[in-house]
C-alpha cells in the first residue's frame, strides 16, 4: 500500500485510541472525586501528567482546577491531545485516505467527530462528563468493531491495529506510572493502609477491574502492576499490546516468528522478548517508575523506526542522503 | 401532497406541460407523489440531508477558509427523461466525442483541418489551452478524451443544446452515483418499479476504459487516481472514484519517476504505475514541463508519458477542444471528420475575435451572455440582461483589450424541474451533465448530473455559486411496472 496511506491509517487509529483513553481518564477521575471532600479527592493535576502535556497546561491555564483540566482535556482545540483535537485529526487523516477505508468506517468517524463537536458547543457537557466520556468510548469501540468486521485483515488493517496497540501501550504505561506514584510514593511501602477505592479506580480506568478480580481476586499493589504491565491476555495490558503489535508488524512484512527484516521489527522484537522474560519482581527491584521510563523511551524508538521503515518516501530518502553526503563532503573539505 | 398550485412560469418545465398536466414521462411519478401524505416529502428531504452529512458527501468552495467543506445540496425530486429522447442524446454525445477525439489528434499531428480551411489555424494555435509539448504525440487507442462531461441545456422552445464540452477534468459523476444511492435510501417507495436505467456500473466502466488505454504490452496494468489533495473542490469525488474502482488515490508526492517509469511509494518500496487518471490540470502535472512552481505534480512525468510508458487520462492538451471559441466550430468539426450532421445542436456563438461578430456583441451586451473562452465553473461570466451598466462596461473593455478571450451567446431560458422549497414545489432552472467514457468503446452513462439553481429565477447552477443537484432518471421504454408495496405509511395507493 502507499506509504502515505499507511501513515494516515496508523495515525488515525492512534488518535482514536488516544481520545478513548483521555475519556477513560476523565471518567474515572471524576467518579473518584465525587465522594471525596479532602485535597486528595480533588486531584486533577495527575490527569494532566498522565497525558504528558503539563507544560502546555500550565502555560494556558495555571491552576489545575477541575474545570480547567476538563476543558483542557476535552475541548481545548489548542491542546493537540484533547479529545476534540484527536477526533479532528483522526477525521482529517481519514479524509485523506477515504478511498482506503470501508464507507461505514468513514461514516462512523464522521459521526464521531460531529458528536464531539456538538458536545463541545453545549456548555453543560462537562458539568457531568460521564455521558460524554461514555459516548467517546463507545464510538471508539464501534470503530474498532467496524474495521474488524468490514475491512480485509490485510496490510491496512494491520497498520490500524499497530497504531492502536502502540498508543494503548503508551497510555497504559503512563497511567500506571502516575497513579502508582500517588498511591505508593515509596515502592517499599508495602503493608501501609491500602486505599482500595483508588486502586480500583486505577484498574477501572483501563477497564481492568473485573478482569483483574477474576485473575487475582483481592487487590494487591504488586499484582495490579503485574496485571497492567505484564499480562499476556488482557487487551489493555502493555505486554499484550506489544505482542499483538509485533504480530501485526510480522503480517505487514511477512517475517516469520523470531526473525526481523527491518529496524522496527528488530526493536519491537527486542522489547517484546525482554518483557516475555520479565517478572513483576524484576520490575519492583528495578523501580517501577524507572522501568516505565525506560519502556517509554524504547517504545518511542519503535515508533520512529516504523515511520522510517514504512512511511518515508523515495524522495525523502534521496533528499536525506544528499544532505548527509554534502555534509560529509564539507567535513572532508574542511579537514 | 398537492401539486395544484405548481406554476411553470412560461418556460419549458421538464415535469409539467403548459396546461398543468404532467408530461408523459413524468405522469407515473406525479401520480405516486400525490399519494404521499403531507409533510412526508419534507421528512424524506431532511433524512437525505442528514444522511449526506453523516456520509461526508461534501465539496469545497474556493475563496473560503482552506478545507471548508459544504454538504452536497441534493433535492429529492428527480429530473425524468424518456427513453426515446435519451436515445437521441446518447447518439449525439457519442458522435461528438468521436469527432472531438479526431480533432485533438489532428491538431497535435497533421493539422489537416487547418489546411482544409475548416477551422482557422490562428484561432486554435492562439488557444491558451493548447499544449505545444504534446505535438506529435499519439495516445494508446487514439484516445485523448477518456472522460468527458458535456453540459446540456434545454431552451424554452424544448430543444436540447450542447452548452459546453468539458474535456479536461470534468467533475460531478460521484454525485450522480451518490444521488441515486440517496434516492434509493430515502425515496424507495416512489423509486421502486419505475424502470429507471441503472447507472451503478459506471465505476466498472471507468476502470475498464482506463485499463483499455494502458500502454501496449502490459499484461496486468496498474491504474491510479491522481488528486491535488484534500483542499481541491472535487476531493470527495477523487476518493470516491478511487474507492469504487479499488485503485490507489495518489498525490504528486506519492509518485516518482525512476528508470524511465512512474512509480508510487509503497510500504514495500517502489511500485510501477501504468495509467494515471489525473484530476490535476495540465499546467500542474510536471514542473519540468509545464508550470515550474507546481508542487502538485510529478517531475519528469511528461518524459515518461511521451515515451508511451504511462497513460494519462485525460491526455494533456485536450483543453484546446473545449476552448469556447473552438466550441463554435464543433458542428463543422463533426461534419469534417465523420461526414455527418451534428445530432445535438450547439448554442449560437459569437466570436469576439471576428470583427463583425464583436461589433454585434458590443452593441448587444444587454441581451447576451458573455463568457471567457477558457474558464470553467461559471467564473468570469457576464449575464447581460441582469448585469449593471458598470459591469457591462467592464466586460466591453475586456473584450476590446483581448477579443480572442471572449465569446457571447444569446440568453437562454433554461428549463425547470419542480423542486422542494419550504413546504411547496416550485420550478427551478436546471442543466444536465451526462458523462461519456471513451476507451475501446464509447459508454454514455444514462442520465447524468442534473444541476439546479436553487435561488428563484437564477440560472446559475454551479455548486460553487448556490447550485444544488437532483437525481436524473432515464426511463426504459414502456417497461414501467406497478409498485408492489404500499407507497407511504400515511398515504393510500
Amino acid at each position: 500500500m502507499l506509504s502515505r496511506v499507511a501513515n494516515s491509517v496508523y495515525w488515525l487509529s492512534r488518535y482514536i485510541e488516544r481520545a478513548e483513553n483521555v475519556a477513560r481518564f476523565i471518567d474515572v477521575n471524576y467518579n473518584l472525586t465525587l465522594g471525596e471532600t479532602d485535597s486528595l479527592g480533588n486531584q486533577w493535576a495527575p490527569l494532566v501528567y498522565t497525558t504528558g502535556d503539563q507544560e502546555l497546561f500550565e502555560k494556558r491555564y495555571g491552576a489545575p482546577t477541575r474545570e480547567n483540566v476538563l476543558k483542557f482535556l476535552s475541548f481545548d482545540e489548542d491542546n493537540p491531545n484533547s479529545i476534540i483535537s484527536c477526533a479532528a485529526f483522526a477525521r482529517e487523516n481519514a479524509r485523506t485516505i477515504r478511498e482506503s477505508l470501508p464507507s461505514v468506517v468513514w461514516e462512523q468517524l464522521n459521526k464521531f467527530f460531529f458528536m464531539v463537536r456538538t458536545a463541545a458547543k453545549v456548555s453543560t457537557t462537562l458539568d457531568q462528563p460521564q455521558e460524554f466520556c461514555e459516548r467517546v468510548r463507545l464510538a471508539s469501540h464501534l470503530l474498532v468493531g467496524a474495521t474488524d468486521a468490514t475491512m480485509s485483515h490485510g496490510e491496512a488493517w494491520h497498520f490500524l491495529r499497530l497504531g492502536r496497540l502502540l498508543e494503548r501501550a503508551d497510555k497504559t504505561s503512563r497511567i500506571v506510572d502516575v497513579q502508582y506514584f500517588i498511591l505508593l510514593p515509596d515502592a517499599h511501602d508495602v503493608g501501609s493502609a491500602l486505599d482500595v477505592v483508588r486502586w480500583s479506580a486505577l484498574l477501572k480506568s483501563a477497564s481492568a477491574l473485573e478482569m483483574y478480580r477474576r485473575q487475582h481476586g483481592k487487590i494487591v499493589p504488586v499484582r495490579v502492576a503485574d496485571f497492567l504491565v505484564l499480562d499476556r491476555h488482557f487487551p489493555r495490558a502493555i505486554h499484550y499490546c506489544l505482542m499483538k503489535a509485533q504480530e501485526s508488524l510480522r503480517n505487514i512484512t511477512g517475517s516469520t516468528s523470531g526473525t526481523f527484516c527491518n529496524l522496527a521489527e528488530q526493536r519491537i522484537g527486542q522489547l517484546c522478548s525482554a518483557m516475555d522474560y520479565t517478572s513483576v519482581r524484576d520490575i519492583v527491584q528495578h523501580g517501577l517508575h524507572q522501568y516505565i521510563d525506560d519502556f517509554q523511551n524504547r517504545l518511542n524508538l519503535v515508533g520512529a523506526a516504523i515511520s522510517d521503515d514504512f512511511f518515508t518516501t523515495h524522495q525523502q530518502r534521496q533528499a536525506r542522503n544528499a544532505a548527509t553526503s554534502s555534509q560529509t563532503q564539507t567535513q572532508s573539505q574542511s579537514s | 401532497m398537492r401539486l395544484a398550485s405548481y406554476q411553470s412560469n412560461g418556460v419549458f418545465d421538464e415535469m409539467f406541460a403548459p396546461d398543468g398536466q404532467p408530461r408523459a414521462s413524468g405522469a407515473q411519478f406525479v401520480e405516486r407523489l400525490q399519494t404521499l401524505s403531507d409533510g412526508s416529502l419534507q421528512q424524506r428531504q431532511k433524512a437525505a440531508e442528514l444522511s449526506l452529512e453523516n456520509m461526508g458527501i461534501t465539496f469545497n468552495v474556493y475563496g473560503h477558509a482552506a478545507g471548508t467543506e459544504k454538504v452536497w445540496p441534493f433535492d429529492l425530486l428527480p429530473r425524468i427523461i424518456d427513453a426515446t429522447e435519451w436515445a437521441m442524446v446518447e447518439n449525439g454525445l457519442q458522435q461528438r466525442i468521436r469527432a472531438l477525439n479526431f480533432f485533438v489528434n489532428d491538431v497535435y499531428n497533421e493539422q489537416k483541418i487547418f489546411k482544409d480551411g475548416i477551422v482557422p489555424e490562428e484561432l486554435v494555435l492562439s488557444s491558451k489551452t493548447l499544449r505545444q509539448q504534446c505535438r506529435g504525440f499519439q495516445p494508446p487507442q487514439g484516445v485523448w478524451c477518456h472522460i468527458t462531461g458535456v453540459d446540456l441545456i434545454r431552451d424554452h422552445d424544448g430543444q436540447i443544446y450542447v452548452l459546453e464540452d468539458n474535456l479536461r477534468c470534468p467533475s460531478g459523476v460521484s454525485y450522480v452515483l451518490e444521488n441515486r444511492e440517496m434516492m434509493k435510501r430515502t425515496f424507495a417507495p416512489v423509486f421502486q418499479g419505475m424502470s429507471v436505467a441503472p447507472i451503478e456500473d459506471y465505476s466498472e466502466q471507468l476502470l475498464q476504459t482506463l485499463l483499455d488505454c494502458a500502454p501496449p504490452g502490459i499484461s496486468d496494468p496498474t491504474a491510479v487516481v491522481l488528486t491535488p489533495g484534500i483542499y481541491n473542490s472535487a476531493y470527495f469525488e477523487h476518493t470516491f472514484l478511487a474507492q469504487q474502482m479499488g485503485v490507489e488515490l495518489v498525490q504528486g508526492s506519492d509518485l516518482v519517476v525512476e528508470n524511465g517509469y512512474v512509480h508510487m511509494n509503497t510500504t514495500r518500496g517502489l511500485r510501477r504505475v501504468d495509467v494515471i487518471y489525473r484530476r490535476i490540470d495540465d499546467d500542474f502535472l510536471d514542473a519540468k514541463c509545464f508550470r515550474k512552481d507546481s508542487t502538485l505534480g510529478v517531475n519528469h512525468l511528461m518524459d515518461v508519458y511521451r515515451e508511451g510508458r504511462v497513460t494519462l487520462a485525460n491526455a494533456p492538451g485536450t483543453g484546446v477542444a473545449d476552448d469556447k471559441a473552438v466550441y463554435a466550430y464543433v458542428p463543422e468539426i463533426i461534419k469534417y471528420y465523420l461526414g455527418e450532421d451534428a445530432i445535438l445542436p450547439s448554442v449560437p456563438t459569437f466570436l469576439c475575435s471576428v470583427e463583425k461578430q464583436r461589433k454585434y456583441v458590443l452593441a448587444n451586451l444587454d441581451k447576451l451572455v458573455v463568457k471567457p473562452t477558457n474558464e470553467s465553473g461559471g467564473y468570469g461570466i457576464l449575464m447581460g440582461p441582469q448585469a449593471s451598466q458598470a459591469e457591462r462596461d467592464k466586460t466591453a473593455e475586456a473584450i476590446r483589450a483581448n477579443p480572442r478571450e471572449w465569446i457571447a451567446q444569446p440568453m437562454l431560458k433554461l428549463s425547470t424541474v419542480p423542486t422542494l422549497v419550504g413546504d411547496e414545489l416550485q420550478p427551478r432552472h436546471v442543466d444536465l451533465r451526462p458523462f461519456v467514457l471513451c476507451g475501446k468503446e464509447i459508454y454514455v452513462m444514462p442520465g447524468g448530473l442534473t444541476r439546479v439553481a436553487l435561488r428563484e429565477g437564477s440560472m446559475v447552477v454551479n455548486s460553487s455559486q448556490g447550485g444544488g443537484s437532483k437525481d436524473t432518471w432515464v426511463l426504459r421504454n414502456g417497461e414501467t411496472v406497478p409498485p408492489v408495496a404500499a407507497l407511504d405509511a400515511g398515504g393510500k395507493i
